[in-house]
């Protein structure tokens, strides 16, 4: 099977365009990640992942996927398995039938990722679109190019388990009946996200990232040294790590709102698109002063204050600028 | 971001490359190539150094006898009990068990066999309490300035 490998920023937003992409429906990354409404803030404190915070700056894995596809109008199967051979099976008789196939697994049991990266996040997705024997064909989409992975490794990454365990999840795209214009639903998942965004729960959105900050700021009073690096590492992690486009996923969607001016036709959007980029550009300001603080290296202005202050920024900017694409 | 401003300090991805969203002249957005960004590769590193630590300490508490050659490969593997459990398919509380040296060398040989499938090891050197090296990421030096 011709699989177009295409390396993109984000794997679930990615791994959805590319299988899209090869049943004939071109979608670009940005737009599969709009149109899936994958723009999220959320702090919780409560849930550890290694005893730090949970910061997301995306939906909940799977929610991109179910979204896509609803807005362009594909269908996609989605099975899980309690039986590993049964799971592999199913995946054989797919690519046998020349189907290319989306998977969840666990990335730290993946071993052409680097080292590095290699934690246990559960929620990571490839396409496989062939085999050779006991070796799978894979486009990683956040790898530069197309790989391969032993049947044993593709085995326990499909089975790891803990937190957002895969189960063996895989998917494919079963029908296709192309929606006329993509405008009408990139303007429904505009003003959902921006719903969302600027709902009144103190965890999520705009509240969010002001309760982050709110906390943030004391974490100094509240924990040694040493302790507090590893949370600012976890902040900068969750909104910088796997290519995630810089500035937690902002540009990303910036580049979302640029391509549907042209969709809409709608020269608002590309306006409200150099915001969103402001607002990215705030966040990556708020990395590089939370890295000094990881590293020493702090300069006579940065303080925990003045973090909290450029949080509170992104956090102004984004609330004017949901504000307007809800009023779209 | 601007193209222009779209980094490219090597660290942990190996020298791969990582795909950022950025902006040309003109203000349109197009996929750039990145190796990685300084601010990142600083927080993985210190996410790094935690496990070495805790590897570390591991290791003296085995070596003082308070803790089995499993929990080695548990902390080399940024497991713990629950995570450890769930691989295996062993109960929580025996993985806890075997964690301690006095119910470890009473093992039986399909529990073992188990662990060292899981850790990829043999079974025997698992046994025998063998502590082979981590395959870490290499430090991340500081990229040239």
């Amino acid at each position: 099977m011709n699989f177009n490998h295409r390396q993109t920023a984000h794997c679930e937003s990615g791994a959805i365009a590319n299988l899209l992409t090869h049943h004939g429906l071109e979608l670009s990354e940005p737009l599969a990640f709009g149109l899936g409404q994958g723009l999220f803030f959320g702090y919780f404190p409560f849930i550890r992942l290694n005893h730090l915070p949970l910061i997301a700056y995306r939906e909940m894995a799977g929610a991109i996927l179910k979204a896509v596809v609803r807005a362009v109008g594909a269908r996609l199967e989605v099975q899980k398995f309690r039986d590993p051979d049964q799971a592999m099976a199913a995946l054989d008789r797919l690519l046998e039938r020349e189907i290319p196939v989306g998977l969840q697994a666990g990335i730290y049991w993946l071993p052409y990722i680097p080292r590095a990266f290699r934690f246990h996040f559960n929620a990571h997705n490839l396409i496989v679109y062939g085999r050779r024997g006991d070796e799978y064909l894979i486009s990683d989409p956040v790898m530069p190019w197309p790989t391969t992975c032993a049947r044993a490794d593709l085995l326990r990454a499909r089975f790891a388990q803990g937190a957002l365990a895969p189960e063996g999840k895989m998917y494919h795209i079963s029908a296709l009946e192309q929606v006329p214009s993509l405008a009408p639903p990139a303007r429904t998942a505009i003003k959902k996200t921006a719903a969302r965004l600027l709902n009144p729960v103190p965890l999520f959105g705009v509240k969010g990232i002001r309760f982050l900050a709110k906390r943030l700021q004391k974490w100094p009073k509240k924990m040694p040294p040493e302790q507090v690096k590893l949370h600012l590492s976890q902040v900068i992690r969750m909104q910088e790590e796997i290519g995630t486009g810089g500035g937690g996923f902002r540009f990303l969607y910036a580049a979302f709102l640029q391509e549907c001016g042209g969709l809409c036709a709608d020269p608002r959007l590309t306006e409200y698109s150099l915001k969103m980029t402001a607002a990215g550009d705030r966040w990556r300001d708020f990395a590089t002063m939370a890295a000094r603080f990881c590293k020493d290296r702090t300069r006579e202005d940065d303080s925990f204050p003045r973090m909290a202050d450029t949080l509170r920024d992104c956090a102004a900017m984004e609330e004017q600028l949901f504000r307007e694409l809800l009023a779209l | 971001m601007k193209i222009s401003e779209v980094p490219n300090d090597t660290g942990i991805t190996e020298g791969g490359r990582e795909i950022r969203y950025a902006v040309d002249e003109s203000g349109l957005y197009s996929p750039v190539g990145s190796t990685g960004w300084e601010p990142v590769n600083i927080a993985n590193s210190l996410a790094w150094e935690k496990i070495r630590q805790e590897v570390a300490a591991t290791v003296t508490a085995i070596e003082s006898g308070r803790l089995s050659p499993l929990a080695y490969y548990m902390a080399l593997n940024q497991m713990d009990s629950a995570l450890l459990a769930g691989y295996a398919g062993i109960s929580r509380w025996r993985v806890r068990l075997h964690l301690k040296p006095f119910f470890f060398r009473r093992l039986n040989s399909k529990a073992l066999a188990r662990y060292a499938d899981l850790f990829n090891i043999n079974p025997d050197d698992l046994r025998r309490g063998k502590l082979f090296p981590p395959s870490y990421p290499p430090i991340i030096t500081e990229p040239s300035r």
